[in-house]
This record gives structure tokens, sequence and C-alpha cells, in this order.
């Protein structure tokens, strides 16, 4: 099985701030606006090199989505900054009307996604939003895994025209993919090769998934890992195409069970393959204040709960 | 024909453009539209700096958002008169498979629109952020936006005005349609708003009132004034007056016709009392 290395921990919301410091330098049309958390979204750079091209908006997120979508007639490219909770179901009806409906190009960023924010608790970890976002037509939800991937994402989706959730964390993680990465929106990356069972996982489970897949590996289970970062469009071939190789699936995501990837994945696989599939994710409920680790393992969220789902899954065949 | 003589005809086929298309759907919103038909002809006719055609970035000409949309017959009928869309196309409004939804929206490409807008309370927010791109691409034109007064009890409104103040949005003229009514009442008895001159010019902007909304050579003047208000440093607030349902008598001064269309009987009234200037659609 193809090993992955960690090249030092790093969180996802710095790999934001640095695609953004890079879209600064260039592309002249990308301005970014923030509602009071520069620093919780490492913007500073971005601000500190193009401030005509930063707008600190106060704490008052109804408006700076709507003056994003205003910001595109005018041919801007709106990156928005705040956390996942206040990106998303806060702002919920001005996305839906101004931006989505709209159709505007603006690049919704939101991080502290999820209960590894930790100690904050239940009111800013938000585990709905890729449910909320995902129901919008027209917009892309992605989900990187990692400080480089979160990287190439923020860079990719400047040149895609349409509304985009970008969506990412706050503890710092493995960071293991290339730092030289292309980033295809909606093109699944097969991480390992495997044919008993497929892992497919998004954001911070991704890691969960392969050190899994390691300890799978040892007891003589061979486990395909894909990182699905791009949860809408979903690559639909690249997991059809896998369970029919291994003929069952786990999906992993910290997010609800309803409304995440999961579910997204059993619609593909029932209208197309049906499979026996297992759900790592949260179990329709609120998080708590803790440590991030705490938190993935009592809410059933780290390589542990993946290599048990596999494992029940495998005996479902 | 004097000019204003041509806009008053212009204003009078408006107002029999909004009372066929809400009564052929038995649907939309009269009250409103009938108020605000001076605005937009003055607006479309009189103030806006346009370009030929559209485009969506409307670089180097002024632009104009709807922040409540339900007023839509108005602006379909003052956009289709000043050549965005054939006239005809006013009677598909709110039919299947129509540009001319209930609510006005980008979706399905008519020309003249930039946001979609029904859920009150987001278009100044959005026309802050069209003036804050024409500012950055050096663009000397200035946004127009149109609210209800009813609009301002959403929260969103008062983001946006303390947003535009503190920043210096100069190149902006929003417009209140203060016509005191809203769904279920008066805008008093419903949620009394106190002095709304007070609390924008409390936010930081400069405001003018229009008191005769309904008089088209006042809203002329009144917006060519605000016109000179604006590049001084802080965003303009324009105070319409205006009636409910003006032009046709049983419908003004009430919230009655906020949202209900005439049947045959009230059409014909309210026709007679605006005959036919420039033709009917």
């Amino acid at each position: 099985m193809k090993k992955y290395i960690d090249q030092g921990k790093n969180d996802t919301r710095s790999g934001f701030g640095a695609g953004l410091t890079e879209l600064g330098r260039t592309n002249p049309n990308v301005v970014a606006l923030c509602a009071d958390l520069i620093g919780s979204l490492k913007m500073d750079q971005f601000i500190e090199e193009n401030p005509e091209r930063f707008f600190q908006i106060g704490i008052a997120e109804a408006n700076m989505m709507c003056i994003a979508a205003g910001l595109t007639i005018g041919g801007k490219i709106p990156f928005t900054g705040t956390f996942a909770n206040f990106s998303t179901g806060r702002v919920y009806d001005q996305i839906r009307q101004s931006i989505a409906y709209s159709g505007k190009n603006v690049k919704i960023c939101a991080s502290h996604a999820g209960v590894t924010l930790g100690e904050d608790g239940a009111t800013h970890q938000i585990l709905e939003d890729i449910g909320l976002m995902k129901m919008l037509p027209g917009m892309v939800v992605i989900n990187p895994c990692d400080y480089n991937q979160t990287k190439a994402a923020t860079i990719a989706i400047a040149d895609y025209d349409g509304p985009v959730y970008l969506r990412f964390g706050r503890p710092k993680v493995a960071n293991f993919t290339p730092a030289d990465q292309k980033f295809e929106i909606g093109k699944a990356v097969h991480l390992t090769e495997g044919t008993d069972v497929t892992i497919v996982a998004t954001g911070h489970l991704v890691w969960e998934a392969l050190i899994a897949a390691e300890n799978l590996e040892s007891q003589g289970i061979s486990a395909e890992v894909i990182n699905i970062h791009t949860i809408k469009p979903l690559d639909a071939n690249a997991i059809i195409n896998s369970v029919k190789k291994t003929g069952c699936i786990v999906t992993a995501e910290e997010h609800n069970v309803l409304g995440g990837l999961g579910e997204s994945v059993a619609r593909v696989l029932a209208t197309s393959q049906p499979t026996p599939q297992e759900f790592i994710g949260t179990n329709d409920t609120f998080g708590e204040s803790g440590t991030p680790a705490q938190l993935m393992e009592k809410y059933g969220l780290d390589n542990k709960a993946i290599e048990k789902a596999v494992i029940k899954v495998i005996e479902r065949k | 024909m004097p000019r204003l003589e041509e806009l008053q005809d212009l204003t009078t086929q408006v107002r029999r453009d909004i009372l066929r298309m809400v009564h052929k759907v038995n649907s939309g919103h009269p009250g409103g539209s009938l108020g605000c038909a001076e605005f937009f002809v003055a607006l479309y006719n009189e103030l806006m700096e346009l370009n030929e055609g559209f485009d969506m970035d409307g670089k180097g000409e002024d632009l104009f958002f709807l922040s409540n949309g339900h007023i839509s017959p108005v602006y379909y009928s003052v956009l289709a008169r000043s050549g965005y869309f054939p006239v005809d196309e006013l009677n598909t409004f709110r039919l299947i498979n129509s540009r001319l939804q209930g609510h006005p929206t980008t979706h399905e490409g008519l020309p003249g629109i930039r946001i979609a807008s029904g859920s009150l309370g987001q278009g100044m927010s959005v026309a802050i952020g069209a003036a804050l791109a024409k500012k950055l691409n050096k663009d000397s034109n200035l946004v127009y936006s149109l609210h209800g007064d009813g609009e301002l009890q959403e929260g969103q409104n008062w983001e946006a005005m303390m947003y535009a103040s503190a920043n210096k949005v100069d190149n902006l003229i929003s417009t209140i349609d203060l016509n005191g009514q809203q769904i279920d009442g008066s805008t008093d008895t419903v949620l009394a708003m106190g002095s709304i001159k007070g609390k924008f010019e409390a936010f930081g902007w400069d405001v003018l009132d229009i008191k005769e909304g309904n008089n088209l050579e006042a809203v002329i003047a009144g917006l060519k004034k605000a016109k000179t208000m604006t590049g001084k440093g802080k965003p303009v607030c324009v105070l319409l007056h205006t009636v409910m349902g003006n032009g046709v008598d049983f419908m003004m001064h009430t919230h009655a016709w906020h949202g209900k269309a005439p049947n045959d009987e009230q059409l014909e009234i309210a026709l007679a009392q605006n005959p036919e200037t420039l033709g009917d659609y």
C-alpha cells in the first residue's frame, strides 16, 4: 500500500491564507471580505499586500454576503472569510437569493468547520454546513484535507466562474498531499489501491482514513482510500468504479451523517451500483467543548471508528 | 410635445401596464408598484446614465437595484419601455416559462436585472458592493437602489447603513419608498419605526426628502438634487413620500392593494382613470 508522510502539521486555514495571498499577487480581480476574524482566517498577508482590495465588514455577516454579491457586478471575484457557522446557517437566505439564485461569482470561505474547532463548543461547531450548501442549486462544495490541498483549492476556485463553498478548519493536522498539486474541482483523488473495501473521506478525515487503511493492512484487509475533496459536483464515476472492485464502502466526514457526503454517495450508489455502506460522521447531534482529539474520539470520527466501520461493512457483503 | 408631458404620458402608460399585468394573472403587487411609477420613470429617463444594450458588469453606466422586489410590475414595465426587452413580453408576467418571474431574477436572463430580490432587506448591501466595485474600477458612475419603508424592519439594512457611512460609500443613492403601508397594515401599527429620517442621519447619511413623491416634476428635481449630494464622503438617502396605489382612487391610502389584483370590473374602473397614452402592450 502506498504510504503517505506528514510533512509537518499545519492548519488548513493557513492553507487558505497562503492561497489567498498568492491570488492577491496573481489575480487583480480577487478581493477579500472579512467579518471581524482576520487573524482566525489568516488573511493578514493578503490585506497587508492589497489594502485597497480588502473590505473589513465588521460583525455583520449578512451584509458581507450581499456586499460580496454586489462586488461581482463590475467583475470582482470576492472571497468572504468567517467561521463556517456564520458563513452558512447564519446567512442562508442571503446566500440563497443574492449569490446562488443570482448566480454570482462569490467564494464563501469558511474556517473552523466541524467539532475540531474544539473548546468553543457547539455554538461554533457547525456540522450541518455541507448539507446546507450542497442543497443550493449551482453551489460547488469543497472540503480539502490538508494545508497543501486547501492552498491549491483556494487558488483553483478563483478560475471557476460561479459560487463556491470552501470549507476548512482550525486545528493543525497532518500535511501529506504534494505542495505542487493541481487542484481539479470535482475530481476525486485515489490515495491507495485496494480490493476489499472503499473508504471515501473528506476534509480532516482523509488522514484518519489513511491511518485506518494502514492498520487494516496489518490485519490482511486491503482498503482503497479515495479523497473526495469536492462533495458537489461529486465524482460519481470514481466511486462507482471503486466499489465495483471492492463491493463495499465506508464514507467518512466531520459532519452530520444527515445531509453530508455519505448521503450523496448513497444516492449515487442506490441509483447506479447498490452497495453496502457504513457512515462515519456525527449522528444527528450537536458537538461540545473539548480538545479536537477528544471530540474526534467521542463522536466516532477517528481512525479507530473508521476501522470498525470497515470490518462491519465487509461482513455485510 | 414638451418633455415633461411625454414623461407624464409614459407614467400613465406604466400604471396601465401594472394594472393589466397583475389582473391577467390575478396576482402580484399593484399598490407599491403604482406608488413608485413616477420614481421609475424619472430614474430611467432623466437620471441614470445608461449604456446601449445590457451587460451584467455595467461598467461606465449607472446601476439600479430594486430591493423590494415585489414591486416587479413597475420595474418590468419601465425596463420594457426603456428598450431592455420587448414590451409584448409584459404579457408573460408570472406565467410559466417566463423571464418575468413574480420577483425579479437574473436566473432567466432578463436584460436589465442584475440581482434577484424578493426576500427583503438585501438590496442595500448589494448596492454597496456594486458601488465599491465602481470605486475599485475608477468608474465615476452612480449606484441607485430602492427600498420599501416596511422593508427597513429587516435588520440587515442597518448593517448596510452603518457600513456605507463608515466607509464613505458616497457614490450611492438609496431611496426609501415612504408610503407608510405594509402587508398587515400601516407601518405605524405593524412596527412603528419612529423617524426614519432621524435614523438615517444618526447613521451618518445625507438625507433628502421628496415630499411629493407622486409629482413627476418634483421627483425629477429631487433626484437631480440628490445626485449633486454624491461624492461628498457620505451615502445619500432619498425619502420618497408616496401614496400606495397612486393613480387609482379606490386603491389609494390603504394597504389593501399591497398584494391583491383587481377583478374585471375593478380593472375597468382603474383603467378608465388612466387612459391609454403610448399604446397598451
